[in-house]
């Protein structure tokens, strides 16, 4: 039966994770966006609990979600008479949300919750994620000529005797100077385009590899974004991540494939934002006369009144297909389309609700009193990161209307 | 048409209930009689004391998006009804102004009468069904937002008298809608001044001298207005607040006359004034005393949840209509698909659609569940007012000149979605 409430089985998790981000996340967030690239210590016990959290075979974060787990009955498909899973997908989603509402750039530098230990649960041998698994995994896939365009990065490995050379340079790395090791794209053979690009295990002080730069940033400053520099770095053969024979079906598919379960996570990111503009804004804007709770036509009510509901009804549009392609995830549905929709929601929702929350507050929105303004510029790259707003359309225009990337570019 | 087993169920069930309960000797109202002062009638024999009410549907504590089976049935029914009897029929019923009775026969034929009201009397529902009525609301509404209002008018009269009718009027007024015709009804909240608040009703109800009620005031845009044999109307009781009063047609002081509007204009809507039209004491719905708990605000709300319904049925036609006309429309040496302004407002409307859609899934759940949903009520209807809106304007846009012209549908539903927002009760979930 259509459900759209969250279980009660799940609410005790979302409160903990809640009381995370309100008693550790909050009270810091202030402080690193104006010390940025200063190390956020008091997250270090909080990256040790989500390992026991993971050890467990809990999941707070991207790290743990897998989108081939075999299920019981395994045949791959939803018995209509089995009840609907709602496993690590959606608990993911749903302790992201609360962990942004907190801070969206503590979250992103929770010790060991990085991309690429994403890429590693996905597509990593079981000997490369317990050689790694322990370590904190930034991903290395922007350069300075290829952004969306990831099948044109120009970062080459080459195969000598038994180590790969990686050379070229990364940017826009998330946790690139604070992660312990990197998973880096680089191709094969660029003349073979997609199909030649595969993702190499690198761990910090491996011989050739530099942090170079770490990027002064519009929003998510408590986050290090780091450009990394491959000069002949050689890894040993093993850390190719997946198979090394060039194959068109496979490889490039392998690693997106990560993004059909981040892209709901990034997403749930956005609600989490969003959700703290308009709380905030609501506690506000209350002490105004004329403010009525809770009304059933806000329309009739004051402007500002309106306005927020017109709001939160777009962040409930956002976080409810977020959990839709989440959900899908869990119940081994194919989700892209509705892994790209929930990004597109919610990228642009955010940027819009964060900025009219600074707005609607005046003067208190704008100042550095609050943490309104904050969330307007740390809402920006949720735009961006992991799939433009353009890409997302681009995946949903090209599914809904049929078209190869050829005829729809 | 053909019909499947549940709703086969149904009709066999209402139809043999319904014919009994009406041989049991509740008179039918006259079509053609004339004035009467006050309504009145028998009621039928062993009625019992207590109304019947529908409790809370069970669902399981899971984050789920599937329909039931029996609603999966169900949609492919209404779709195929949509698809086969509403979308031939639409163009024709929006030029005239109503909808053709033998598209309200073969829709009353579908039994969804029978799906609203409980079995003890003479239905077939057991539970609330906010979601399965949510469902059906966008089916028909694909097919065509002004039939799907006319077809779904009457429901909106027969689930509050399920809901908030006494025993009398339940079994007064349910049997004949169980029959084998199309009864015309409606629920009247709109009324006519701007900034309208459904909660505030300027219809007002006065105790007459002689016992019974007089009714003032004006509704607007009401469906089935000129063959509606009873109307549902919020008035104001003075200090009781909003209540529904059962109107029949006919009676003095009640004038209705058509009103025309930009959409929805099968569902043939009309003006209604109230000039002291006198009812008995029974016409209001449900127990006058307090403990009952009369609340309008339900009824507004599952009134939302409704039309969000059929913003989604007509937003969902829109999508289903431009993709495959920008695949085939070819300028500049290739199709207009190809290029990202025409894609990207395309993938526009299915992510703003999808996203109206769960907003009104939630809503109903909620509705099922007995939980409060008046803030989801309303978050429901201001995304869909807005977003349904721009995919109506956006489906003109998609056509170029073509979709100014009567000769496709996208101007029609143009018409027709501005209705969302603007329309308050007329439709229940």
């Amino acid at each position: 039966m259509i459900h759209l409430e969250i279980p009660k089985r799940l609410r005790p998790f979302v409160a903990q994770a809640h009381a995370l981000a309100e008693n550790c996340l909050r009270p810091i967030a202030r402080k690193y966006d104006l010390a940025e690239h200063e190390y956020p210590v008091e997250l270090d016990i909080l990256g040790s609990l989500l390992d026991g959290v993971s050890a467990g075979g809990g999941s707070a974060t991207a790290s743990r979600l897998r989108s081939e787990e075999p299920t019981p009955g395994g045949d791959g498909t939803t018995q209509k008479t089995d009840p609907a899973r709602n496993g690590r997908n959606l608990v993911a989603v749903l302790g992201m949300m609360e962990l942004c509402w907190g801070d969206v750039g503590l979250a992103l530098t929770i010790p060991r919750q990085g991309l690429g230990n994403a890429a590693l649960s996905a597509v990593g041998t079981p000997e490369q994620r317990e050689r790694f698994g322990k370590r904190w995994i930034a991903m290395a896939i922007t350069e300075p000529n290829a952004g969306s365009d990831s099948a044109g990065i120009r970062t080459s490995a080459r195969l000598e005797g038994d180590e790969w050379v990686i050379s070229g340079e990364k940017i826009f790395v998330t946790a690139g100077e604070r992660a312990d090791a990197v998973v880096v794209w680089a191709t094969l053979d660029a003349s073979l385009g997609r199909a030649a690009i595969k993702s190499f295990l690198v761990p910090k002080g491996t011989p050739g590899m530099r942090v170079v730069r770490l990027d002064h940033k519009l929003g998510i400053r408590a986050s290090d974004t780091a450009t990394i520099v491959f000069d002949n770095c050689r890894v040993p053969k093993d850390n190719i991540l997946g198979s090394p024979e060039v194959n068109v079906s496979k490889s490039f598919a392998g690693v997106m494939k990560t993004f059909d379960n981040t892209r709901p996570i990034i997403a749930a990111m956005a609600c989490g934002v969003a959700r703290a503009a308009i709380e905030r804004t609501k506690q506000i804007l209350e002490r105004v006369p004329g403010w009525t709770a809770d009304m059933r036509s806000p329309w009739l009510g004051l402007h500002a009144q309106a306005e927020l509901a017109t709001l939160e009804a777009e962040l409930e549009a956002a976080r409810l297909l977020t959990l839709k392609a989440a959900w899908m995830a869990d119940n081994r549905l194919p989700n892209s389309l509705e892994a790209s929709m929930a990004k597109a929601k919610a990228g642009r929702m955010v940027t819009d609700v964060t900025l009219r929350c600074v707005e609607l507050c005046g003067a208190c929105g704008y100042a550095e009193t609050e943490l309104l303004e904050k969330w307007a510029r740390d809402a920006k790259i949720l735009d961006i990161f992991e799939g433009t707003q353009q890409i997302q359309m681009l995946v949903v225009a090209r599914r809904i209307l049929g078209k190869s990337s050829a005829e729809l570019r | 048409m053909r019909l499947r087993g549940l709703m086969e169920t149904a009709i066999y069930h209402g139809a043999r209930l319904g014919t009994e309960a009406i041989r049991g000797g509740v008179p039918a109202k006259s079509r053609t009689s004339g004035a009467s002062s006050a309504s009145s009638g028998a009621t039928a024999p062993n009625a019992p004391s207590e109304p019947h009410r529908l409790g809370p549907a069970q669902s399981a504590d899971v984050f789920d998006m599937r329909p039931t089976e029996e609603q999966a049935l169900i949609r492919d029914t209404m779709r195929r009804f949509a698809q086969e009897i509403l979308r031939p029929a639409a163009r024709a019923a929006d030029d005239a102004a109503s909808a053709p009775p033998e598209v309200l026969a073969q829709a009353h034929a579908l039994g969804l009468v029978g799906l609203a009201v409980p079995e003890a009397l003479g239905g077939v529902a057991t539970a609330r069904s906010a979601m399965t009525g949510a469902l059906i609301v966008e089916d028909l509404s694909w097919g065509d937002m002004g039939l799907a209002a006319a077809i779904l008018a009457p429901l909106a009269f027969i689930q509050a008298i399920v809901m908030w009718g006494s025993a009398d009027q339940q079994a007064r007024y349910l049997p004949t809608f169980l029959g084998d015709r199309f009864t015309p009804a409606a629920l009247a909240l709109l009324e006519p001044q701007p900034l309208f608040d459904p909660m505030r009703p300027r219809a007002s109800a006065v105790r007459s001298h002689d016992g019974g009620w007089e009714l003032w005031g004006e509704k607007a845009l009401v469906p089935l207005a000129s063959t509606a044999e009873w109307f549902a109307v919020a008035a104001n009781v003075l200090g009781k607040g909003a209540r529904l009063f059962i109107v029949e047609r006919g009676l003095r002081g009640l004038t209705i006359e058509p009103e025309t509007a930009m959409g929805l204009r099968a569902a043939a809507l009309g003006r209604v004034r109230l000039k002291g039209v006198r009812v008995a004491e029974d016409a209001l719905l449900g127990s006058d005393a307090p403990e009952e708990g009369f609340d309008l605000g339900d009824i507004v709300d599952r009134a939302r949840v409704a039309w969000g319904a059929m913003a989604v049925g007509s937003a969902q036609a829109v999508l289903d209509y431009v993709v495959p006309y920008t695949n085939a429309r070819v300028a500049f040496g290739e199709p207009i698909s190809n290029r990202q302004a025409v894609a990207f407002m395309i993938a526009d409307i299915a992510i703003e659609l999808e996203g109206m859609r769960l907003l009104v899934h939630r809503a109903a759940g909620r509705l099922d569940r007995g939980e409060r949903v008046v803030r989801q009520a309303a978050l429901a209807r201001l995304q869909c007012s807005s977003k349904a809106m721009k995919i109506g304007s956006d489906g003109v846009q998609l056509l170029g000149g073509h979709g100014f012209i009567k000769e496709h549908p996208v101007e029609r539903w143009y018409r027709d979605l501005r209705a969302v927002g603007v329309l308050e009760g007329a439709l229940l979930v």
